[in-house]
């Protein structure tokens, strides 16, 4: 498999986007350069051809762990408001929303 | 030869009333007051919390009860782990003043064995880190040499008991995060198999690859602690429902007749010092009637980039939920987008904005399959590495790390250097497997030096009593200046 | 539909599946509750919190699989990143490439087949409020948010693009409906939000050419705004086209006041969710065992109940299109047992159908807990004329609002006794006697005039006898008087 090309400082920006991360010109900057080296360390490992190897998610294979459809205690509510930045009505206050959930 | 065990000395004074426990913790909170201004191994000291503990154990004490095999023993907990009421801030500011409303399971296991619990220690913001010098309040400095760091990202932990300041203390292994700066600090430390401790209440940085393990000051205390945290827990879906390895009962077994691989690989990038400690705990175990080989385990230079792959990926996931809406920090804005921007740029140090990036890149679309699938198919070859080793050999051997403890400041402006600090432990969080590390005499500088022994799925027993024969060799290790009370 | 024109339509449908907790931890699935009660570290996403997946919600998504005939395969779960305040993690637990269920079908009452691609399993959000002057997203000054509903378990059953018409599309939503309740796997109440729908739909000139660009439609909470919504949707995608302009692939929400859908957002700006497997969570395994037991936990589907039940009617003759709709009415109520417990007993199935259908469906959640005993004996009564229909429906009521009883008891405490045919006779006499120029066109008028009239009369015998007299007995006094 080939290795991606060099990541570029617009990819950065889109990446910072999805992360919902502010960054400024400088932080930019150096993060470009900085994610680049890290990735072309990776290169060895991109560019390995591992046709038929299947990929290992969990190190311990473990299925079917499940537990029974029975109610358990909850958190009290004020101890969790409490530590919220905003409340009204019992519940969490955020600022405006401006799209509806994908 | 019985290996030497302080914390159950200590548990077994206060079981027989012989010393009570709000005696030992004062002694310890003693220390702590003196020499932590210096080492800054805490985050939080929960002096008036460990007392009520302390007395609530020499209480049970004289009704006739057992308070459990940690007795009085004081721990330090890693900063991830969540205490109910307590502050876990994952040394981040966007957790600052956070109270978890629940315990860690492996809190709630210390409690029920009698552990009183001191504070919570510093580490790297969010565990991302080798040198707990990412953390958002000023890092940790090495015992040893406050010049130094003690290594990351359980370096308060490792720090806190490197100085005397607990016998005991939790930390967390994502890539090394125990074993790393227990080897810097002269303690030992281990990372369990996957799936041994429960995770539930460890502030995740990578699922799959984060297990939580002792920090001792000798490999049978280090045992005893990890034989009170493990076992199934059903809120953690990755917990094993298998007995937990017996670990206490074979400790003095002694290595005749086992096999011990010494991984070439892991020689290669380390310093000569460094290496010539490891062909001596080598020695010292074929001495013990071990046999030993050299080994070559090819797969094992693939895990630094892979592991730079896969938890970076995990983690962005993680820490997204921190955004400023149900608890932690907030900076207001706008509207909710614009707040959680604000709120996770000021929240976040570089480090971990710099992993989140990272992560979130290598998921995307269009780079998913070169990068993270990639590496999970390096972590079933490297998985296929090991094994192919373990049919040879019981236990594989190498250094912790490929250099002692480098200065403060030496590479935090360099994120790929400070990464490779990291090349010798990742494989085996990759691998799901337990390792150990182990003081062995110090380098050139002075400064500790820790050997690794890595073994298979729930070899917890067999690398423990390997430790043990390697522990038994060291050369003595002078305490570090602050240890006021010197090692017990 | 303007002719000349197809549409093509796809349903998404997202079930909230009946268990006593949630998806991944402990707390109470329970709809209308105080906001923010039912949670813990796990449905509120705190750090270090991890999911364990709940046993029950998994059997109810194979129940579901089994009932839609589908291929019942290994599982996993991934996550689904997005920034969302009701998201508690800011990702969504989903199962993505290896769902559980795949590859079934449902079969609609007429007979057409709707492909099922998958239906797997799935968390839901906690519920946002807006605040402000129109209690909407748009315009509103801030949000709150509830997670109680956060990780409620979800089924989403994916159909192919089967269906052609809006008839099709209410009629599968509906018949999936029916099978989510009889599997045990839904209270199917969309207007609490149990059952929810997203449409997929395109048009095309003819059935040859492609499919064209299709667009989703969101929000359709009821299977009448289904029907409206894929219906204006097409409507809307036709004329575009037919003024040369292009259907721009996009996500569309249903306003049900207004009548129409409104654009959310257009391919373009697709999120990118960085799917991953669930490190946290364990692949399901179910062996042919477990998928059996399941199943054997199940009783049949609504086409079978209905089929049985029209097989019931077919063996006392011709069955009228108004008993079909009877027969998917009882059966979508959960009735049909009363129906054959009756036929069973020697009740014709005509007058239990009818009864099940009319009157006893009028308190479907009491007749569904009623015992069939007293249900019989009341059918029987009235089929041997020993009640007449009036009284008959009146016992009924008696019987759902007390939850059972002793029809004949409550029958003899109403003081309903059957008229003699003597005093029967006597009162229509005396009725047709008061009537003379009435009489006479009944006995000479046509057969309208008859109809109209046989109903006069029988109206004013009930009201002499305060409705103890039996309508077919009346009848047929008047035609033997006629006569």
């Amino acid at each position: 498999m080939a290795a991606p090309e060099r990541l570029t400082r617009d990819e950065v920006a889109h990446v910072a986007d999805l992360a919902r991360l502010e960054l400024t010109e400088d932080e930019l900057e150096l993060f470009t350069g900085q994610l680049a080296e890290v990735l072309d360390h990776a290169a060895d490992v991109a560019s390995l051809d591992l046709t038929g190897v299947a990929p290992t998610a969990h190190a311990m294979a473990v299925s079917n762990v499940l537990r029974p459809d029975e109610v358990r205690p909850g958190l009290d509510r004020d101890e969790v408001l409490e530590q919220a930045p905003s409340v009204e009505d019992h519940r969490f206050r955020v600022p405006r929303i401006l799209g509806d959930a994908p | 030869m019985t290996s030497p065990r302080p914390s159950t000395f200590l548990a077994n004074a206060v079981r027989s009333g012989a010393r009570s426990a709000v005696d030992v913790l004062e002694e310890h909170l003693t220390l702590i007051e003196s020499g932590d201004s210096e080492v800054h191994a805490f985050n939080l000291v929960t002096a008036d919390l460990a007392r009520q503990q302390a007395i609530a154990v020499d209480r049970k004490v004289h009704a006739g009860e057992d308070p459990g095999p940690l007795a009085g023993v004081p721990v330090a907990l890693k900063d991830n782990l969540c205490t109910r009421g307590v502050p876990t801030t994952c040394s981040s500011h966007i957790l600052e003043g956070w109270r978890p409303p629940y315990d860690a399971t492996v809190v709630d296991r210390l409690h029920r064995a009698g552990a009183v619990m001191v504070g919570k220690t510093n580490m790297d913001e969010f565990a991302m880190g080798s040198s707990t010098e990412s953390s958002a309040f000023g890092p940790t400095r090495n015992p040893h040499d406050t010049s130094r760091v003690p290594g990351g990202s359980s370096g308060g932990s490792a720090a806190a008991v490197a100085a005397g300041f607990v016998p005991l203390a939790l930390g967390s292994d994502t890539g090394g995060s125990i074993r790393q700066p227990a080897a810097l600090c002269g303690v030992v430390g281990m990372k369990p198999t996957y799936g041994t401790v429960s995770r539930y209440g460890l502030v995740a940085f990578a699922s799959s690859l984060d297990q939580i393990g002792p920090f001792a000051t000798t490999v049978a205390d280090a045992a005893l602690l990890f034989d009170v945290i493990g076992g199934h827990d059903p809120c953690d879906s990755t917990s094993l429902n298998r007995p937990t390895p017996r670990v206490l009962s074979v400790l003095d077994d002694g290595v005749a007749g086992l096999s011990v691989g010494l991984l070439t690989e892991f020689l290669d990038g380390a310093d000569p010092d460094v290496v010539a400690r490891t062909r001596e705990a080598a020695g010292a175990l074929a001495a013990a009637g071990a046999r030993v080989e050299e080994v070559s385990v090819p797969e094992v230079a693939l895990g630094l980039s892979a592991y730079y792959l896969i938890a970076p990926g995990e983690a962005s996931s993680n820490l997204a939920r921190y955004d400023g809406v149900r608890y932690g920090l907030r900076v207001d804005a706008a509207d909710t987008v614009a707040m959680n921007r604000a709120t996770r740029s000021a929240g976040f140090g570089a480090e971990v904005k710099r992993r989140i990036m990272l992560g979130t890149y290598v998921l995307s679309a269009g780079y998913m399959d070169a990068y993270y699938n990639q590496a999970l198919r390096v972590r079933t070859k490297i998985i296929e590495g090991f094994a192919t080793a373990y049919r040879r050999f019981d236990v594989l051997l190498g250094p912790t790390t490929p250099t002692t403890a480098f200065p403060v400041g030496a590479k935090t402006g360099d994120p790929l250097t400070m990464y490779l600090s990291d090349v010798c432990t990742i494989p085996t969080n990759l691998a799901g497997h337990p390792a150990v590390s182990v003081p062995f005499g110090t380098g050139d500088d002075g400064l500790p030096v820790g050997v690794q022994l890595l073994g298979p799925a729930l070899s917890e027993g067999t690398i423990l009593k390997v430790a043990a024969v390697v522990e038994a060799a060291a050369p003595p290790l002078a305490p570090p200046v602050l240890a006021v009370g010197g090692r017990v | 539909m303007k002719p000349g024109w197809e549409m093509i339509i796809g349903l998404e449908v997202h079930c909230e599946l009946k268990t006593a907790t949630k998806l991944f931890c402990g707390c109470p699935n329970a709809f209308g509750d105080e906001p923010n009660t039912n949670i813990c570290p796990v449905c509120l996403g705190l750090p270090g919190s991890l999911p364990v997946i709940n046993q029950k919600a998994v059997e109810l998504a194979m129940a579901i699989g089994t009932a839609l005939r589908c291929e019942i395969r290994p599982s996993t779960f991934h996550r689904k990143n997005y920034f969302y305040p009701d998201q508690a993690k800011d990702y969504q637990i989903t199962q993505y490439d290896e769902p559980i269920n795949v590859n079934g079908h449902l079969d609609l009452p007429d007979g057409t087949r709707v492909g099922i691609e998958r239906a797997h399993m799935e968390e839901d959000t906690g519920k946002t409020s807006h605040a402000g002057a129109s209690g909407r997203i748009h315009g509103a000054d801030y949000s709150l948010v509830d997670y109680n509903r956060s990780g409620v378990p979800l089924v989403e059953i994916v159909s192919a693009p089967d269906m052609r018409s809006s008839a099709q599309a209410r009629a599968y939503a509906a018949e999936l409906r029916a099978v989510l309740i009889a599997s045990g796997a839904s209270d199917g109440k969309m207007e609490e939000g149990s059952m929810r729908v997203d449409a997929n739909v395109s048009v095309r000139r003819s059935s040859d050419e492609p499919f064209g660009t299709r667009c989703e439609i969101k929000n359709l909470n009821s299977v009448r705004s289904v029907g409206h919504a894929v219906e204006y949707e097409a409507d809307r995608q036709i004329a575009l086209i037919e003024s040369g302009e292009r259907v721009v692939q996009q996500t569309r929400h249903w306003d049900e006041d207004a009548g129409r859908t409104v654009a959310l957002r257009s391919k373009e700006d697709a999120y990118d969710y960085r799917y991953f497997l669930e490190p946290d969570l364990v692949p399901l395994v179910p062996d042919s065992e477990w998928i059996d037991a399941v199943g054997d936990t199940m009783g049949p589907m609504p086409a079978v109940r209905r089929a049985r039940l029209i097989e019931l009617l077919r063996d006392a003759g011709d069955v009228a299109e108004s008993q079909v709709d009877q027969v998917a009415t009882v059966v979508d109520l959960g009735l049909d047992g009363l129906v054959t417990a009756a036929v069973a007993g020697g009740v014709g199935s005509g007058l239990a159908l009818a009864r099940t259908a009319n009157e006893a469906a009028t308190d479907a959640e009491a007749a569904r807990h009623l015992d069939p005993e007293p249900y019989v004996a009341l059918l029987t009564m009235e089929a041997a004329g020993a009640l007449t229909a009036t009284q008959a429906k009146a016992v009924l009521a008696d019987l759902l609002s007390a939850g059972g009883g002793d029809p004949a008891a409550i029958a003899a405490s109403r003081g309903f006794e059957a008229m003699s045919e003597d005093s029967l006779a006597a009162t229509v006499a005396d009725v047709v006697a008061a009537h003379p120029e009435d009489w006479e066109r009944f006995c000479h008028g046509d057969d309208a005039d008859r109809k109209k009239l046989s109903q006069f009369f029988t109206g004013l015998v009930m009201k002499a006898t305060r409705g103890k007299a039996d309508g077919k007995a009346v009848a047929a006094e008047l035609q033997r008087l006629r006569t």
